[in-house]
Order: C-alpha cells, then structure tokens, then sequence
C-alpha cells in the first residue's frame, strides 16, 4: 500500500515536470493514508471502518502570482492524471485574475528528503482480542486508529520529500461506575502487546482511587501539578498564534508582550520546535526543510515560526513553518523534580492529568480558561485522598508558567496526536509534568 | 447537478455483497477560499473532493469503508472491505442492528437559489478588496482581513432498500476582522466569520452585512481599546444572537445529543448532565425557552430533506415552554435508546461514518422588541459577538467571552466596556430567561466549525436566535 501511494505521487510530478514549464513554477505536496478505525463503547466496538484517501495541494506560480487547488485523488493513474491536468488548467486560468502576491517567496533549493518506516502493524482482529482480555469486563470507551501515513513535498525547482510511517495510536478511557474516568493512550510505530497490556493494567488499577468519594472544591487557589497531557493542553492553545510571525507582528497572538520584552516566563521554562527526532516530516507543505527552532528560552522569547509569506511581508528567514505557524513537534526542556517526587513535593493541593476545553479570558494577557478532566485529584500530605470534581481554573499563562511554576519534571513522555480532522496527524509533544505554587479555581 | 447519478446508479446496482443491507453515500464538493488581509489579496485557495462511504449490514453488525476510486472495482473493493471488517468485529460488537429499519425514501434538495450563479472570482475579489479599502487610515489598526468562503457541496445516497436521495447545497461564509492596538492592549472586532454562513447565493453576503462595514468595525475596534473593563459583579445580562447562537450550541446542542448521553462521545467530545430519563419532565429552562430542530429555514446552514442515513427531516421542538422534550438522536440512537429524536445522523464528508449532530437548532422568538429588553434591565450588559468558549465535558459549567460590551442602566444603555465575559452552569442558566426578543430581534446565523466524533468530525450547524435577557448573572471583565 505504501509503495502504491509513492508511485502516485511520482507518477504525478513526473507529469507535471514534463507539463509546467518557465515561466511557470509549481509545488506539489501529497497526504495520503490507509487507516482503519475502531471506536469502542462499553468495551464493545461501536462503529469500525476503513478509510483509504490521498489528495495532493498543487501551488501554480507565474508573474509573481499564486494560488493553490486542493484535489482529492482516486488511486486510479489515468484518472488522477487527468484531474490533475483539470486542476491545472483551473489555476492558469485564476492566475491572471489575481494581482501579483508582494508576499510570494519560493525555495528554488532542488533539496532530497526520504523517510520510510514499514514496521508491521498488528491485525486488527489481534488488537480486538488484546482490548478485550485487558478491559473486557471495564467500561472502555476510545477508539483504536492504525495504518500507513505519507506526506510528499516535490517542486519544478527540483526539490523531492517522501515521508511514510506505519503508526496506531490507541487513544482510550476506563469509567467507574459513579461517572468518573481515567484517560490513558498507546501510540507509536513499534507495536508491543506487552506494552499494551501494562498499560491496561494501569489505568485499571487507577479505577481503585476514582472509586472514592468525590471531593468538590471550593473555588479559590491552590498548588497543582500538571501531568504532561495536562501541560499539553496549555501549551497547544499558547500554540495557537503564540509563535507565529503573523500573528506576533498583527497582535493577535497570546504572546505578544513575551515577544515584545514586556513579560517574562519563568527560567525555567524553554520550548523548542523539535522536528529532528518527531515523527512528522522533515519538510513543511510549503517545500522548506523543517529547522530545530529554540522557541522558548529560560523563560525568553526566540525565534518565531515563520511560513514563507510571512517571511517577506515581516522580513524574516523563513524556517519550514507551515502556513498557519502552529509547532507540530513542541519540545518542552525536562526539569529537576523527580516524577516519583511528585506527590510528596505538591503536599497538599491538585493532581490534574488532564484539562479540557481551553480557550481565553482576556488573550492579550494570555489570560486562559479551561476545566479539569479525566483522573483528577486532591491530594494532602504528599498522598491521593479523592477524586476532584469537575473545576474551572482561570489564569494567565505569565504565573502559570512564569511567577508560579514551581519545578518541571526531570521525566517527560512523548505525546502523539490523536487528532483525526479529515486525516490523521502527525503532530506530537514532548513535554514534563509541571508544578505550580497557585492555580486560580473560579467555579 | 446530480450528473454522477446515472454512473453511480449502475455501479451500485453492480455491486455485490454477502450482507443484508448496503448502501453508498457518494460526496462531490468544491471550495473556494479568497481573503485580503490590508489590502493585499491572499492566493485563493481551491479546492476538489469526491469520494463515496459504502456501509454494510452483515447478520446486525454494521461497518464501513471509504474510498475515492469510484471505478465499479474501487467500489466492490470498498463494499468487500467494509463486509470483512463487519464480519471481524461481529463478535465484539456493541450493536445489534437486525431489527432497525432503513432508509426508503426517494427525493431530491437543493439550496435555495441554486440554479443562479455565483459571482466570479474576479468580482469576489474586487468586492473584497473594495470592503479592505474602507477601513479607514488609522495607525492603531494593526490588522484587518476581509474574506469569503464558497463551498458546493452535492451527496447522492444509495441503499439496496432502493432509497435514492439526492442534495446540492451551496455555502456561503464571509467574514470581516479588524485588530485596533495600542501599544499595549489589543482588540479586535469581527463581522461573519465562524459566527455567520448560509445557504444560498450573493444575497447571503448581503444578509450578512459585509458590504460597506469595514468603517463600523474598525471604529468598534477603535472604540474598545479606549473602553474600560468589564466590570466584575452579577448582573442581568442581554444576549444578542450572535452570541446566543454559541450558548445554544454549547450548552442546549451538546448535552442533547443522544450519542453522548449513550456514552460514545465520552472519551473525547464528552457526555452530557442530561439523562434519558430526563426528556419528557426536566425542567431545562424557564417557561420562556422554546427550542426547536429545524431543517425547514431554507437559508439555514444545515436545512436538508434527509439526513445522511435518509430519515427525512422535520421540525420539532427539542424543549417546549422550558421543558425538555426530545434529544438529538438519528435514526441509530432512537433505535439503541427507544426514544424518539429527530433527522440529524451526519457526516462532514465521504471519508467520515454519520453520527448524531446538531444541524439546525433554534430559539423560538418571543414578543419583546430590543427597546423592551433593554427597558426592562435596571442593572446589566449587553453583550454581542462571540469569541470565547470553555465548557466542561457534561455540557455544564461554561464560561464564554464577547467581543463587545455595553454596560446597561435603569433601562438605557451606556458605555461600552471591553473583554466581556460570563459563566454559569447550564442547568441554572437557562432558568434564568427572564425575556426573549421578538421576531425583529430573531437573526439566522451558524458556524462551520463544530467538532465532535472519533475519528473526528468538523460539521456546519446553523443557529438562529433572538436576543435574550438573562437574570443575575456572573459577569467579569479581562486584566488588561
């Protein structure tokens, strides 16, 4: 299947180089998948399909113009030729209908980049039995997502990207009988059954705290610990404008005053763009070599994702960000707490596994809101006493992670998105647990 | 329109299978994205997609696969494919689907103004670009961006019952932004944009009110960063529609919709406060609320003949005189539940199975003009614009944010006041409707961009709404 996705893409930007000529210039970039899907309810499959898809983003270029053709492909090569020749045609004739683009900037690089990793994936009926073993007498909720993923980068300045993974990702969460629950995932592209089982295994004997009474706090402030799926929820919606060039340079990013030197974070903070390393590719969909950038250093502002137009229109190097400048393999710096020092340095307050539902206050303050969720608990004198119930924080992300954060973990785990909007992701973050001195709670 | 149908009806009728029931559901949509951010036009982004779902019934255990090839074989392939993983998961199946009846109908839907065209690119682009021009010279507006999303979307359904159902739907989203700064504090202000799309032609851009709005917006933008803070305290709070169309959606659209309260969407979308055994008797809001699903607005973003399992659509009212009545459940979820529901089983697209969405979900006007509303505020805040949303998985605790605000007093209003927002618990808030706006208040408006479902899934949804008043409610401003 893989290699079949490939030959697609060669066979279409073989055509194309033989079919885009000077003046005109052309980027091609391709997503492709064979993914099969298994959502579970009550330890049950719900609903499982089998998705086959791939789609190609022809850029066409000529007299400083620009625009682009998103084309679901079928998989059959006459028939992708021919609508790749329908989209092309499409583009000659949108080009002399727009003004030049002041912003346009191509890589002329003719750059060479190749990944494939084809590790064998598990039979999904093997996957079923193991679930079924390890939680079949639990209510398990999630759902199971496996198969080969490829993304490709070519351009009539020569340049050519291929990057093929086979990789699952089993994304699940056991409930107790009074409502509460506890999330836990397996995802890489080394399948392990023994992994999968010890991680059963722990979530199942996280059930035994859920069981307690319900504590409700009342709302106030109090020391927490993120666990690294919590922090990376926090960060994911700091992601989101917080280093992008465009929107630093048009304030709208949550940001702006770190990048403008009027707030700080805490030294202890430093966040990296990690591509070397990640599981994504090495190229962006634009056709630039994706770069290691320091984001984030000892509490200071660095360097921005900067996509290609936003390099000219903000006059900086473009560095592989994609168009909308969000870290697709954030890296947060490890600490010096020990993980299993957690509970005993946190004494008394909030163990958070997991938040929810992110959004701003007042964003130009970086200024969050958000809830907890899934395996939260209160914690006194370094032990476990209760589940939380659900709690609303309401904080700025500058005592968050600046004037309250505490320690980060010296341990971190590599999380792999989950995410599936209209194809499967290969985002991930690498992140420590994170402990702070105040979390403000509103309701 | 529909020029795939005569190919697809003899490719289906090809196709065989081992199952009791199939069907297809074939998906051709185009797109096209223009924007001109400070008067410099953006490339246009375009766009192709065509693919079909086909889903097989094997002894009550469903499953399906998705695929592009539309060639007979492509699609055998698919059907085989979709018949093999139903027979593997048939022992671990959650459902037993024997007994649920399908689809049958036969019918065609169209969005209203459908066979006129739609304005060039060209002169989408000269209009957008005329809009960015407007906004006035002012070093303190930073940035604005004017857009407009185009999308064509047409769906052929086939099952082996013989149902043959048919839609072409034209969206139409545009959108306006402009970000005023200071040197300090920034604020923007926004027209369209995931608060406003419909069906329909040019005149959608009109209803929206983006032409000739560039001066306003930027002189609210302007308006805000010279505005104090909301001040903190409980107040009586007015809702216009564009931002009660994301309090519907939150906290009356997610807790009602049957898959969550059947606990699927509970490793990710979440649950709900809700119970089955709280339609027919629950309390949900005051006697004012009257909430209704329905698909017969033709402007109205999700307004359709069928759903995407082919149960056909109709109005019904969710909850009536504040008491809930009916959840948002398909055809699926009303047979694993026993409870009736309404034609809202959904996909955003071919590659994606139906599940129980929002589509069209209302507030039913009431008999009081936005004079009356205001007048009867002795101590409250108007509040217009939606642009922050958090809300606890069970659909409960939320806290929301607006771009604009404007304090209220002794029945007028006063002055404006920024980074207003609110929080409450779904379950108190609604019985808090102490007046609903009348039909001049009443505004159709919706959003692209609801998100739900493993694998994930981003549905358009319509809101309409009028302006509502609230009583003492928490309402607090930002730090800057």
């Amino acid at each position: 299947m893989a290699d079949h996705f490939l030959h697609s893409f060669e066979n279409l930007v073989e055509w194309l180089r033989a079919h885009v000529q000077a003046p005109e210039h052309f980027t091609l970039s391709y997503a492709g998948e064979h993914s099969q899907f298994i959502r579970f309810n009550h330890a049950k499959v719900r609903q499982a399909g089998d998705v086959q898809q791939s789609s190609v983003d022809l850029k066409l270029i000529a007299d400083g113009r620009q625009a682009d053709l998103h084309l679901t492909l079928s998989g059959d090569p006459e028939i992708d030729r021919q609508h790749l020749a329908e989209a092309l045609e499409q583009l000659r004739q949108t080009l002399p209908l727009i003004p030049p683009d002041p912003y346009l900037q191509l890589n002329e690089q003719a750059w060479d980049s190749q990944h494939q990793q084809q590790a064998p994936l598990p039979d999904s009926a093997e996957v079923l039995a193991r679930i079924e073993a390890g939680a079949g007498d639990l209510d398990l909720v999630g759902i199971y997502a496996a198969g080969p993923i490829c993304r490709g980068f070519a351009s009539s300045h020569g340049a050519f990207g291929w990057h093929q993974a086979n990789s699952f990702n089993f994304d699940w969460s056991l409930f107790h009988a009074n409502g509460q629950a506890v999330k836990a995932n397996y995802a890489g592209q080394d399948w392990d059954p023994q992994e999968l089982d010890r991680r059963l295994a722990r979530t199942r004997e996280q059930l035994d705290y859920l069981g307690r009474p319900l504590k409700t706090l009342a709302p106030g402030q109090y020391r927490a610990y993120f666990a690294p799926a919590a922090l990376e929820d926090i960060v994911g919606l700091i992601g989101w404008g917080g280093f992008s060039a465009q929107a630093i340079a048009t304030r709208n990013s949550p940001l702006q005053r770190l990048y403008a030197g009027e707030a700080g974070l805490s030294p202890l903070l430093s966040i990296a763009e990690q591509v070397s390393g990640s599981i994504s590719p090495a190229f962006s969909g634009e056709g630039y070599p994706r770069s290691d950038l320091r984001l984030i250093d000892q509490g200071h502002a660095q360097d921005q994702l900067t996509s290609a137009r936003s390099a000219v229109e903000f006059q900086r190097p473009a560095n592989g960000a994609e168009a909308w400048e969000y870290p697709n393999a954030l890296s947060m710096a490890a600490g010096d707490l020990a993980q299993a020092d957690v509970l005993r340095q946190l004494g008394t307050g909030l163990y958070i596994n997991n938040l929810w539902y992110l959004n701003y206050s007042d964003q130009p303050a970086a200024r969050m809101t958000g809830l907890t969720r899934f395996a939260c608990f209160w914690v006194e004198n370094g032990e476990i006493q209760a589940p939380v119930s659900t709690m609303r924080f309401d904080d700025s992300v500058y005592s968050l992670l600046g004037t309250q954060l505490e320690a980060l973990t010296r341990e971190r785990e590599m999380l792999l998105s989950a995410s599936t909007y209209g194809q499967r992701q290969t985002g991930s973050s690498h992140l420590p647990g994170a402990l702070v001195k105040r979390l403000t709670l509103t309701l | 329109m529909f020029d795939s149908t005569t190919l697809l009806r003899q490719r289906f009728a090809a196709l065989r299978s081992g199952g009791e029931f199939f069907s297809l559901r074939h998906v051709r949509q185009s797109r096209q994205q223009l924007s001109v951010r400070k008067n410099v036009a953006e490339p246009p982004s375009l766009s192709r997609d065509e693919g079909a779902m086909l889903t097989v019934r094997v002894s009550g255990v469903e499953a399906y696969a998705a695929t592009a090839d539309l060639s007979q074989h492509g699609l055998q392939q698919a059907l085989d494919r979709a018949e093999a993983l139903a027979r593997q998961i048939a022992a671990q199946s959650l459902l037993d689907l024997r007994d649920q009846p399908v689809a049958t109908a036969r019918a065609d839907y169209l969005s209203p103004g459908m066979d006129s065209a739609f304005p060039s690119l060209a002169d989408c682009l000269d209009l957008l670009n005329q809009e960015s021009a407007s906004v006035p010279a002012d070093e303190r507006l930073v940035n604005w961006q004017v857009s407009l999303g185009l999308s064509t979307v047409e769906q052929i359904y086939l099952n082996s019952a013989g149902a043959e159902l048919r839609r072409a739907q034209r969206l139409v989203f545009p959108g306006f932004g402009v970000t005023a700064f200071d040197g300090s504090d920034s604020q923007t202000r926004t027209l369209g944009r995931d608060n406003f799309g419909q069906q329909g032609g040019f005149e959608v851009i009109q209803r929206c009110g983006l032409l000739g709005a560039g001066k306003r917006i930027a002189d609210e933008a302007l308006q805000l960063l010279l505005a104090p803070n909301t001040p903190s305290g409980v107040r009586d709070l007015l809702l216009m529609p564009d931002q009660m169309m994301l309090q519907i959606h939150e906290s009356i659209g997610h807790p009602l919709e049957l898959d969550r309260i059947l606990g699927d969407e509970r490793n990710y979308a979440g649950t709900s406060f809700v119970k089955a055994s709280d339609f027919g008797h629950l309390q949900y809001g005051s006697h004012l609320l009257n909430v209704t699903f329905d698909p017969e607005i033709r402007e109205e973003l999700a307004s359709y003949g069928h759903d995407d399992d082919g149960t056909p659509a109709a109005r019904q009212f969710l909850i009536r005189d504040g008491v809930l009545v009916r959840p948002l459940g398909g055809a699926l979820s009303q047979f694993r539940s026993g409870l009736d529901g309404v034609a809202n089983s959904r996909a955003c697209n071919w590659n994606r199975a139906p599940i129980d969405r929002m589509a069209n979900l209302n507030i039913e006007p009431g008999d009081k003009s936005l004079e009356q509303l205001i007048g009867g505020i002795e101590n409250g805040i108007l509040m217009r614009t939606n642009r922050s949303w958090s809300i606890d998985d069970a659909r409960n605790k939320f806290q929301f944010g607006c771009e604009w605000g404007q304090l209220i007093e002794n029945g007028e209003l006063k002055g404006v006041v920024k980074n207003p927002n609110y929080r409450g618990i779904s379950s108190n808030f609604w019985r808090n409707l102490s007046a609903v706006g009348d039909a001049d208040t009443f505004q159709v408006l919706g959003t692209p961009n609801c998100g739900k479902g493993e694998p994930n899934q981003v549905v358009r949804v319509g809101h309409a709404s009028p302006a509502c008043v609230f009583s003492q409610i928490d309402v607090f401003g930002g730090d800057a």
